[in-house]
């Protein structure tokens, strides 16, 4: 390696004809090369800025912004900076907090306060809601105004959370998407038993995706290797039928699903005819969570067998009779060297199929049923019935950095460069 | 390896079946093999290979060489007929319990093994012990010059690198019978040649017999004991390389084997072992060596090597002396090829060998050109 350094060094000295260095006229040769090469992605390139990078950092940054208590208690907040959090406020707060909550009341906006203190402490809505529509006939001392109002404001706890949420950014969002929150101290605690959702949540996504995942390979291996290995006519009826799922909808498709595995379905009526099981015992096959790993596995099965197949394509039928000319049976040089060079399909089978997963939509909210629903069922319910957005992007922001965990890890362990995709 | 008892040189070897002593270590009895059903891709192949001997399987692409390859190594089976390895019919036992080292193409080292444990993995397969692996392992790979390489993957050797590790993972196990199809088919001219000396001297001094695959003819002089030249599913002819050079037995083996001018005519008279052939339009009257001809009246061709040409012979030193005009002279060093016009053919060849005062020629010269009974054979048209 010294040794190509040194003549890499030496060759920095070269002077092209006319004198100027070999290095710079190389790269001016080259700028005008890349330029054109630019400008035609550029395109694309604005395209994928637009609609992608832009919404994932609108996203993220949306996760940890935190502006609604800020915008509508400023005054209260200033008070609050000089609170100690043993005993309730003094005046001064309590009058800076009638003060903002008669403008937010002009501004209308004590409704989305409202909304954002009762996301962080339940039961909160209404203790503000009722403030607010009272502020105006407040008169001094406020402090007894306001917990006549409502018996809450006489709380540390309600404080302690206007004080926190006071920050216009917060870790709090994904501390709540990790069933996480602060106590009164301000100490980072797990929410009691019954409020966490969110880790079951991601741990079932998890391991519903990794049992899809597993599935997809232990059925595509072998298809795909047919396919690698059958004579070029039938492995082309074979690859038509293996993309055919793609030229329908994905819709149809779950909805196939239910037709075949319902109570009242294809399945169960035919277990039921063969007399496999009385008309009582008909099975519960979908709007579970086996129901939902079942159709997942369908759906994301071209996405493991194509990658694979475009590994196996490569590897020449040589490797296996050597395997077998120095001795080896069949099955231990399938192990021994079929297997290992397909490596690089197998993970990059996995990782399509295990991303695509763990994002997966649709399928679990058509068939998910209760046990089968997954955190992207949970975000778009935060995204559409709850209106806690920030909630949703963090949630949205864990599942990316997961997944570019994996992809971090998959180029530890195989190489990005490795990745083959058809 | 372990071999030295049964060590043979190439003089001892002087490539006569007999000389093995009718010790066969593979035979093929009237084998056929078709791919599809419709079409014979070997047809009727008997073929022994002696033990500790080199054999060439020799023929033009699609002959059908790698299929007889394929069906002593178990990869293929065979449509019709026997095949016997040490005296035991084999058709049914696969191909891992053949014990048969295969040398590929494309070498075949497994990429994701480094070489150490490419050569291995034959002697895991057979759970050896670790240390007598190590030591197995060590000792191959010094005979391939390849000492110091173990822990590099197959990706990161030259061509003529892997080549030796393929070899030496075809050795590392000790069989007694090596398979090699077109080996050197990937390396470049000169590697090519070093190649083939380095098989050959392994092949001496294990005293492996090998079943060697090429469609290179000097490839096939250079090494082998002898030489199967195949041709559309059959042997054409089986001899040691100056048999087949020298002798060949018909008009493809004499075509396909070193260079050779071609006369065709008709047999005017059959005399034993010597015959007088009539050359299309007229073209002459040349005494010939009568090695295949159907008879009297049939037609033939004949197959004359380009050195054994004379240029001004000696009044009466040979029985064919014609007149012919030098149309063209190439020098090439150890040699002037010189085309020259005869008997109304336009391309006979001439080696005019570049010794001390040979022949000065000259372009448009006419001379007298001659050559002996024996040389000019006449073979199948
Ligand atoms: N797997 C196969 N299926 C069908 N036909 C085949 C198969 N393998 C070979 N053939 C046919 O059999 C014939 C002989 O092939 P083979 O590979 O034995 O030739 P070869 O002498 O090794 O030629 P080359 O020098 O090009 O390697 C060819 O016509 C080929 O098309
Ligand atoms: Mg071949």
């Amino acid at each position: 390696m010294a040794e190509i350094a040194g003549s890499a060094q030496g060759m920095a000295a070269i002077t092209t004809a006319d004198g100027r260095p070999l290095a710079v006229a190389l790269r001016h040769a080259e700028r005008v090369k890349r330029w054109k090469a630019f400008f035609l992605v550029l395109p694309l390139l604005l395209f994928l800025g637009v609609t992608f990078l832009y919404p994932i950092a609108l996203m993220l940054f949306r996760s940890v912004e935190n502006p609604v208590v800020a915008d509508n208690l400023p005054r209260t907040l200033a008070a609050l900076e000089s609170w100690d959090g043993e005993d309730l406020p003094d005046e001064a707060v309590f009058a800076a907090l009638a003060a903002d909550l008669g403008e937010a009341r002009e501004n209308k906006t004590f409704g989305r306060l409202a909304t954002r203190v009762n996301q962080e402490l339940s039961g909160t809505r209404t203790m503000i809601m009722r403030t607010a529509r009272r502020v105006a006939r407040f008169e001094a001392p406020f402090k007894e105004a306001v917990t006549a109002a409502h018996p809450r404001w006489s709380q540390l706890e309600t404080w302690a959370a206007i004080a926190r949420l006071g920050d216009r950014y917060t870790p709090i969002q994904y501390l709540a998407a990790m069933d996480l929150g602060y106590d009164v101290q301000g100490n980072i605690v797990a929410q009691p038993e019954s409020r966490q959702i969110y880790r079951n949540l991601f741990l079932r996504t998890f391991w519903m995706s990794l049992v899809v995942t597993l599935a997809c390979l232990v059925l595509g291996y072998p298809i795909a290797y047919l396919l690698a290995s059958l004579q070029a006519r039938y492995a082309n009826l074979l690859m038509i039928l293996v993309l055919l799922p793609f030229w329908t909808s994905l819709l149809v498709r779950t909805t196939s699903w239910i037709v075949l595995l319902q109570t009242q379905g294809v399945l169960n009526d035919l277990l039921v005819w063969l007399g496999i099981i009385g008309d009582d015992q008909r099975f519960q096959m979908i709007f579970n969570a086996q129901g939902t790993v079942v159709a997942m596995t369908q759906i994301l099965l071209p996405f493991m067998i194509l990658p694979l197949y475009s590994v196996m394509k490569t590897i020449p039928q040589s490797y296996m009779r050597a395997a077998q000319s120095l001795g080896a049976p069949r099955f231990y040089a399938y192990w021994r060297v079929y297997v290992p060079n397909t490596l690089p399909g197998i993970g990059a089978g996995c990782l399509l199929v295990f991303i695509l997963a763990i994002g997966y939509y649709i399928t679990p909210a058509l068939v998910g049923g209760e046990d089968g629903q997954m955190i992207s069922n949970l975000i778009a319910f935060h995204m559409q019935k709850s209106l806690n957005w920030s909630l949703a992007a963090a949630l949205g922001g864990i599942l990316l950095a997961g997944v570019i965990a994996l992809y971090w890890l998959y180029n530890r362990l195989v190489g990005v460069e490795r990745l083959k995709l058809g | 390896m372990g071999k030295d008892s049964t060590r043979q040189t190439g003089t001892d070897l002087d490539a006569k079946a007999t000389s093995y002593g009718g010790d066969a270590i593979v035979r093929f009895e009237r084998v056929q093999k078709s791919y599809d059903g419709v079409l014979l891709v070997v047809k009727d192949l008997d073929l022994e290979v002696q033990r500790g001997e080199f054999l060439t399987l020799l023929g033009p692409s699609g002959s059908g060489k790698t299929t007889v390859l394929m069906m002593l190594a178990g990869f293929e089976t065979a449509t019709h007929g026997g095949i016997f390895l040490k005296g035991e019919p084999i058709n049914n036992v696969p191909p891992h319990k053949r014990g048969i080292g295969m040398v590929f193409q494309n070498y075949a080292l497994f990429p994701h093994m480094t070489v150490f444990e490419n050569l291995a993995f034959p002697l895991e397969v057979r759970r050896l012990a670790k240390g007598e692996i190590q030591e197995k392992v060590r000792r191959a790979l010094e005979m391939v010059r390849l000492g110091g390489f173990e822990n590099r993957r197959p990706g990161q050797l030259s061509g003529g690198q892997q080549q030796r590790v393929a070899v030496a993972r075809a050795l590392v196990f000790e069989p007694d019978l090596v398979l090699m199809d077109e080996p050197l088919g990937a390396l470049d001219k000169n590697l090519r040649e070093e190649m083939q000396y380095e098989i050959k001297h392994i092949h001496e001094n294990l005293g492996v017999s090998m079943v060697y695959v090429t469609h290179d003819q000097s490839e096939a002089l250079t090494m082998s004991n002898r030489i199967a030249v195949f041709n559309d599913g059959r042997i054409q002819q089986l001899a040691a390389p100056d048999d087949l050079y020298e002798r060949p037995e018909n008009a493809f083996v004499a075509q396909f084997i070193g260079e050779n001018n071609r006369l065709s005519g008709r047999v005017s008279h059959l005399d034993g072992t010597s015959c007088a052939v009539d050359l299309d339009d007229g073209g002459g009257r040349v005494q010939a060596l009568a090695v295949k001809v159907a008879g009297d009246r049939a037609r033939t061709t004949l197959s004359l090597r380009p050195e054994r040409v004379a240029i001004n012979p000696e009044e009466g030193a040979f029985p064919n002396v014609f007149e012919a005009r030098v149309q063209e002279l190439i020098y090439l060093g150890d040699h002037i090829r010189t085309r020259v016009s005869l008997c109304g053919k336009d391309d006979f060849i001439i080696k005019v060998p570049n010794a001390q005062g040979h022949a000065m020629l000259r372009e448009g010269e006419q001379v007298r050109v001659g050559w002996a009974l024996e040389d000019c054979r006449a073979l199948d048209a």
